[in-house]
């Protein structure tokens, strides 16, 4: 439905739909693996030779497979329910919060989908709340009158091995790959490797981790339409596999399937750069309202 | 490919090195953070345990809920490191496998030698295919920790490695080291 507000078009978009497709993002994003996922680990299988590693690869392709023809979930780690909302500025929710419609459709979704409750509601106390809320939700304003939603069940093993560090301008690219490099030492095989490896460079500390995170929406080996980062992707994806930590950790040339760098304007003396891990299971579904 | 069975005795273990592939069969049980907190301060204030710790094997695992006419969903191995601090006290009383993924810290390692264990890893993201192979599941304590509780599960040919021995074998950094030195 459209009104005029001060001569434009504003269209409304009721709360329970807000709710109805979250569901629906959630009872399809734990079955199966994210754009180009599926062709990446076909790749990675093709080129890898350590023999322990090509079987490992073909046990997690047969994995992905078993879990969409018998609806189990890819992993067991269903995931907090990152949930990234490009909210066009002409659309208003009607009947009802934002927050709690997308925290009613993960309700929902985890329930339906015998998905895992995987919060804990406190950090502290750390009580499990029981239906896998509250999600964590990122809210963009974008032009237009669409509601584009992400959702990302993101495992707690690759997140814990995440890491951010304020680089200083002087360590330039440099510090950035030797960060990196450090961050998937640490790691190792720790959080389900092949990794994709998802970089934030620039911004603000808090939003340079944002922008790591958001580079694992994009299809997952497409570059960076900057040249130059494109470029710093491919010598990242190269230096990151001469590390031999293979798939699981047993050695092999496939640590990392892809990198994807997200960039953003910064202050003259900052430098943060930020890596968040994605495990093999990658998963991400989106959809249009 | 060696087949094993639960419990395991010390006999079973001087035979595992580090990089052999195994098929585990018998009864383990689940336990997370959460459940090894209640399990190890039970056993510090003189308690009961919920299960019969002499040559158990744990799962690190936190299974999703299982469908209607299944026996559980998704269940594959969780980061074992995040039960180091837990682990040598349970190896002290008897624990004799674990089940996970990912590096143990130099104190469980030195346990394992010490206490005669073994440390198999499970393939991490594996979850619906490991899944395959566990024939029961029943929660048999902490019903209201949820995916944390601690079930037992009657598994059959688990797919497993080994990944810490008792002769100090450690399958991180030798796989690693035979990958970069055949490269
Ligand atoms: S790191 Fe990924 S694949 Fe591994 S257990 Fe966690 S969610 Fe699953």
């Amino acid at each position: 439905m459209k009104f005029q507000w001060e001569g434009r078009a504003i269209r409304q978009v009721p709360a329970e739909k807000i709710t109805a497709v979250v569901r629906e993002l959630c009872l399809e994003a734990n079955y199966r693996l994210a754009l180009g996922m599926p062709e990446v680990m076909a790749e990675a299988a093709q080129s890898e030779n350590f023999p322990m590693a090509k079987e490992i690869i073909k046990e997690l392709q047969a994995n992905a497979e078993i879990a969409w023809a018998e609806s189990q979930p890819i992993c067991q780690d269903t995931g907090m329910a990152i949930v990234i909302i490009e909210l066009g500025q002409e659309v208003q929710i009607t009947g009802g919060s934002l927050y709690l419609a997308v925290d009613e459709g993960v309700r929902q979704g985890y329930e339906e989908g015998y998905l895992r409750n995987s919060i804990v509601g406190d950090p502290i106390l750390r009580r499990n709340t029981g239906d896998n809320t509250p999600a964590f939700i990122r809210v963009e304003i974008v032009p237009g009158d669409k509601v584009r939603i992400h959702l990302l069940p993101k495992g707690s093993g690759s997140e814990n091995v995440s890491r951010l560090a304020m680089l200083k301008p002087a360590q330039g690219v440099e510090g950035i790959k030797d960060f990196v490099l450090e961050t998937m030492e640490l790691a190792g095989g720790n959080a389900c490797p092949p990794y994709v490896v998802g970089i934030g460079i620039g911004g603000t500390f808090d939003g340079c981790a944002y922008l790591a995170k958001r580079a694992l929406l994009r299809p997952v080996g497409e570059a960076n339409s900057a040249q130059h980062i494109a470029m710093l992707e491919g010598e990242l994806l190269t230096a990151i596999n001469g590390l031999g930590i293979g798939p699981q950790g047993f050695g092999g040339s496939q640590t990392a399937l892809a990198v994807h760098i997200e960039t953003a304007p910064t202050h003259i003396a900052c430098l943060p750069v930020a890596v968040n891990l994605s495990c093999h299971v990658l998963r991400h579904e989106v959809l249009e309202v | 490919m060696q087949r094993l069975q639960t419990p395991l005795t010390p006999e079973v273990i001087m035979e595992l090195r580090s990089g052999d592939q195994v098929l585990l069969s018998g009864t383990v049980y689940t336990a997370r953070d959460a459940a090894h907190a209640r399990l190890v301060k039970t056993v510090l204030a003189g308690g009961e345990l919920p299960f019969p710790i002499e040559g158990a094997v744990l799962y690190y695992v936190g299974p999703t809920p299982a469908r209607p006419g299944k026996v559980i969903g998704s269940a594959g191995p969780t980061t074992s490191g995040r039960m180091d601090s837990y682990t040598p006290e349970l190896l002290r009383r008897g624990l004799k496998g674990m089940i996970g993924k990912g590096a143990r810290n130099q104190e469980v390692r030195q346990a394992i030698r010490a206490y005669q264990a073994v440390y198999l890893g499970a393939t991490g993201g594996a979850g619906a295919l490991l899944a395959q192979r566990v024939k029961a599941a029943e929660v048999i304590a902490y019903p209201e920790l949820g995916p944390e509780a601690i079930f037992r599960l009657e598994v059959d040919e688990l797919p497993l490695i080994v990944i810490n021995d008792i002769y100090g074998g450690d399958l991180y950094s030798q796989g690693r080291q035979a990958y970069l030195s055949c490269r």
